[in-house]
């Protein structure tokens, strides 16, 4: 009988339910004293219980194989199923045929195994091949499936046993797979340094691999910038040099003031012309005396310079962008707000150690982070009483004023240092207090001895007219001494500290590699390479020698003189913050800077490839203007121009558009988030009809019991 | 690859590439780890010889593993409890540690080797153990009985999502997946045949990985041959 309203259902079942109450309540009085997790239930209720699905999942064959046999049949009825609105009413129990005509669950192994194996063999071979390599089950029981399925599926052939090597086939496929690896061979040695990323996390954990994975990833930005400055900008000067004075000797010393030698150079802004290339017509400006040759490629520098900087700022920007959205994707959980203590157990152990010492070491520091966590979760839970608090907040104050004076000073003794020794920018830079310090007087005190070699030469002051090449020059010492710096720190920090420590004080334990530092030292470099790159081409070269040099000696001291961090970090969070830091104090700082430079500084009049122009992004307007006035016909391009790119109206639209798209995301995780709340509740609430129906359960067996 | 008196058969050989996760290089030198464990005279059919669990914890990535045992007993598929190992139980072991196992198999199995008493979840004992194999087995590095039990309430709490107690297999899944350390920095890896982990005592072994297949292709260009192949074989 079906009933209509559930009131009738009710009063039915109403004077059920009151015996039904009394025999609850009594069978809840004769267990007074049970908790829930062991109660003391009859072995045949025991019995039941640990043949329910959700237990049998993790631990019997036969319910493997009907778990599969049941994803195998899913997979094949989301594509062969008609959709529910095609069905009339009375075809509806036809649906059962898309069912399982018997209970799997309820069936011998023998027949759960059949049964798999038709439906596997419903699904092409590749889908077949891909499902039987993940199943879960022991190897000899795969072996016997794929026997099964290779005699069921050709049935008038004989059985199948031989590895699948389709390619002794054909000799055209043997042609293909061969030209195939060889393509591939070249990729994978194109990626030189995939066993040594493999090799150091293993050894030492995956929050060290972060620093070297993040310095992997301004290796990729900086050869991109580099391969566009060089095909657009370096190549064709260096084809068409300027005519220039006699070059310098060179002397070692330039390699770390860059001065001398290398001003004149390509290395810099001043060596680029500011006409335009291989036009037979430039030389002169009397239209006149153009000779009507054909006319050859021309190629306008300055347009090419401002140009080729902006792509190649834009390439990093859109980089930068996708690989933080890619690392806050992969470590960003929605709904996962609640403690990652479990995740911390199950995940802890770390199987490639295998040295009896590395195990117990491993141990105690499992040991101490968990300790940790609890006592920190202990300490959150109680609450503080106001002297405590207050406490806590005068420290908080406390070390904000210090560490915010320490940078201030830094910023003022920086300054102070620039206006005294004459260097047009100072750069404002947020630095550990000491690196600065020396990063400022090391390139001054070889700017010294720059000017002292200059005496020697009597050539004239064209050479330090450009102040952009200055600039540039300043740079590269900054980017120089980086790199000299970073090595004498490993070469103190670490190999010097580990010797101490073994020898002098006979402590058997190596320093730790510090990768904050580290981290905060790669973007530094970073951020010098983004701001110079406008006044010095090449400095994008510079700074991928460097980070392969680098790469090769940290590796090695870490190798030689370094432990793992004793407190492991979550280096997914990890990548997300170092990208995050690069993105938004660096790489935005630098295109701020280098967005002015363009378009309001006035460039030198006499050397560079913008001499004589008001700012640089003049150069793209004349342009413009040139190619309106020689071509009417392409009018379309300077309207372009003039009402979109000079227009704020688009950006204001674009930045109306991104913050849609952001509001729209957000939304959607809210959404998800209550989603995923509500079936959280529902699971809660199936979970509790379980407990109930197994308390009434196991008071039907005793029942039963205590009549027999 | 040579210079083995008994090499194994060809068939057999496609056969667990495909069904494993391992690459032809990594079974034969695993199919070499293997006779080394055996006597001498029983080294001829050794892939239907079992070595006993005392054997196979003699490996180096086993020897020193709080887990040992839980991993012989997973793995091994012998009737009479002995957990005596097979070498196709060898080659499932290998091939769940390895780098191309999926998450599925990986967390299935880490299930399987946590649940300390087999009854298919994971209950109070389970995680009590668990966490007593973590920390160091009868040494100071302990927690303390209050410790513990906050431990494993935060544990339950966290995971526990429908409320029985225990934590199944669903939950635990739904857990290690929800961590994102445990997707990309393979947690539940030996360093099984990798370069330099297989060291000590097998001399020689390092280079046999390294040594080209056929046309001179390293181990990695193997797998992708593999794959290749069955795209052929697919499409033509």
């Amino acid at each position: 009988a079906l009933h209509t309203s559930f009131h009738q259902l009710i009063q039915e079942q109403s004077s059920l339910m009151e015996a039904a109450l009394e025999l609850e309540m009594q069978e809840r009085s004769r267990e007074p004293g049970q908790d829930e997790q062991h109660p003391n239930f009859s072995p045949t209720t025991l019995r039941i219980l640990a043949s329910m699905p959700s237990r049998t999942i993790g631990r019997s064959r036969g319910a493997i194989i009907s778990q599969y046999y049941n994803r195998t049949a899913r997979l094949r009825r989301r594509s062969s199923r008609p959709p529910l609105q095609q069905l009339c009413r009375t075809a509806r129990p036809s649906l059962r045929h898309y069912d399982l005509e018997t209970d799997p669950t309820r069936a011998t192994l023998e027949e759960k195994r059949s049964l798999l194996v038709k439906e596997l063999l419903s699904l092409s071979p590749g889908q077949r091949s891909h499902m039987l390599l993940t199943v879960p089950l022991s190897l000899a029981e795969k072996r016997t499936l794929r026997w099964v399925l290779s005699r069921q599926s050709q049935p008038g052939r004989a059985p199948h046993r031989t590895s699948s090597s389709p390619c002794g086939r054909s000799k055209d496929c043997i042609v293909l797979v061969s030209l195939g690896c060889g393509l591939l061979s070249l990729l994978a040695a194109a990626q030189p340094w995939h066993y040594a990323l493999k090799q150091i996390g293993g050894r030492f954990g995956s929050s060290v691999l972060s620093y070297f994975v993040f310095l992997k990833t301004l290796l990729i930005f900086n050869i991109f910038s580099l391969l566009i400055l060089l095909v657009f900008v370096v190549a064709p000067q260096a084809v068409y040099p300027p005519p220039s004075a006699s070059p310098r000797p060179f002397t070692g010393l330039e390699l770390l003031t860059g001065a001398g030698y290398f001003t004149h150079s390509l290395l810099y802004y001043g060596y680029y012309s500011n006409v335009t290339l291989n036009d037979p017509c430039a030389s002169s400006p009397n239209g006149s005396m153009c000779p009507h040759t054909a006319p050859q490629f021309p190629y306008n520098m300055p347009l090419a310079y401002v140009f080729s900087i902006g792509v190649s700022f834009l390439l990093t920007c859109v980089l930068l962008v996708y690989s933080m959205s890619r690392s806050f994707g992969e470590s960003y959980r929605v709904g996962s707000s609640t403690g990652d203590l479990a995740v911390k157990v199950f995940c802890a152990w770390d199987f490639k150690v295998v040295q009896r010492r590395s195990v117990k070491l491993q141990c105690e520091n499992i040991c101490t982070q968990l300790k940790e966590l609890l006592a920190e979760q202990r300490s959150r839970s109680c609450s503080l009483s106001l002297c405590q608090r207050l406490g806590r907040t005068v420290v908080l104050l406390l070390a904000w004023v210090l560490s915010l004076s320490s940078v201030l000073g830094c910023v003022v003794a920086l300054r102070y240092f620039s206006e005294h020794m004459h260097v047009q920018e100072a750069i404002l830079l947020v630095l550990p207090l000491v690196v600065s310090l020396l990063n400022v007087l090391m390139p001054h005190l070889y700017n010294l001895l720059a000017t002292w070699e200059k005496q020697d030469s009597p050539v004239t002051e064209v050479y330090v007219a450009c102040w952009e090449t200055c600039v540039g020059q300043d740079l590269y010492r900054f980017v120089v001494m980086d790199f000299i710096f970073t090595l004498l720190d490993t070469l103190f920090g670490e190999l010097v500290w580990r010797l101490i420590l073994e020898k002098k004080l006979k402590r058997n334990q190596k320093p730790e590699f510090d990768i904050a530092r580290n981290v905060l030292e790669l973007i530094y470099g970073q951020t010098l390479t983004w701001l110079g790159v406008l006044f010095a081409p090449l400095l994008p070269a510079i700074q991928t020698l460097k980070l392969v040099l680098l790469f090769y000696v940290k590796k090695t001291s870490l190798m030689q003189n370094c432990q793992s961090p004793s407190k492991p970090w979550q280096a997914s969070r990890m990548s997300t913050f170092f990208i995050t830091l690069l993105c938004f104090p660096s790489f935005l700082g630098a295109a701020i800077f280098l967005s002015y430079t363009i378009l309001s500084v006035r460039p030198s009049e006499t050397c560079g490839p913008f001499q004589g122009l008001e700012t640089m992004y003049k150069s793209g307007k004349t342009w413009v203007q040139l190619l309106e006035k020689s071509n009417p016909n392409i009018t379309w391009f300077a309207w372009v121009h003039q009402y979109l790119v000079e227009n704020t109206f688009l950006l204001f639209f674009m930045s109306g558009v991104l913050l849609a798209v952001i509001y729209f995301n957000i939304q959607v995780v809210r959404g998800q988030r209550r989603i995923i709340r509500l079936l959280k509740e529902q699971i809660a609430n199936e979970g509790e009809d379980k407990i109930f129906l197994i308390q009434k359960l196991h008071s039907v067996y005793e029942q039963r019991e205590r009549r027999a | 690859m040579g210079g083995s008196a008994s090499l194994l058969p060809r068939e057999a050989l496609g056969e667990y590439q495909e069904l494993t996760f391992l690459t032809k290089q990594e079974i034969l030198l695993a199919y070499k780890r293997f006779s080394e464990l055996l006597p001498k005279e029983e080294r001829e059919n050794a892939c239907s010889a079992r070595v006993p669990k005392s054997q196979i914890l003699t490996l180096p990535e086993l020897r020193a593993n709080p887990f040992q045992h839980r991993i012989c007993r997973v793995f091994s598929t012998s009737g009479n409890g002995d957990d005596s190992m097979s070498f196709e139980d060898f080659l499932d072991m290998l091939s769940v540690f390895s780098d191309s196992a999926t998450l599925d198999i990986k967390s299935h199995y880490a299930f399987r080797i946590f649940d300390f008493d087999e009854d298919g979840t994971l209950d109070r004992s389970d995680l009590e153990k668990l966490v007593d194999c973590l920390t160091g087995q009868g040494e100071e590095s302990r927690l303390s009985n209050a410790e513990m039990e906050q431990l494993i309430q935060n544990i339950l709490e966290e995971s526990d999502i429908d409320k029985d107690g225990t934590i199944n297999l669903s939950e635990f899944q739904h857990v290690i997946s929800r961590s994102p350390d445990f997707v990309r920095y393979d947690v539940l890896q030996l360093h099984g045949l990798s370069r330099g982990g297989l060291s000590g005592g097998f001399a020689g072994v390092g280079a046999e990985l390294w040594v080209v297949v056929g046309q001179g292709y390293p181990v990695r260009g193997n797998r992708v041959l593999r794959e290749l192949c069955k795209i052929l074989s697919r499409t033509g």
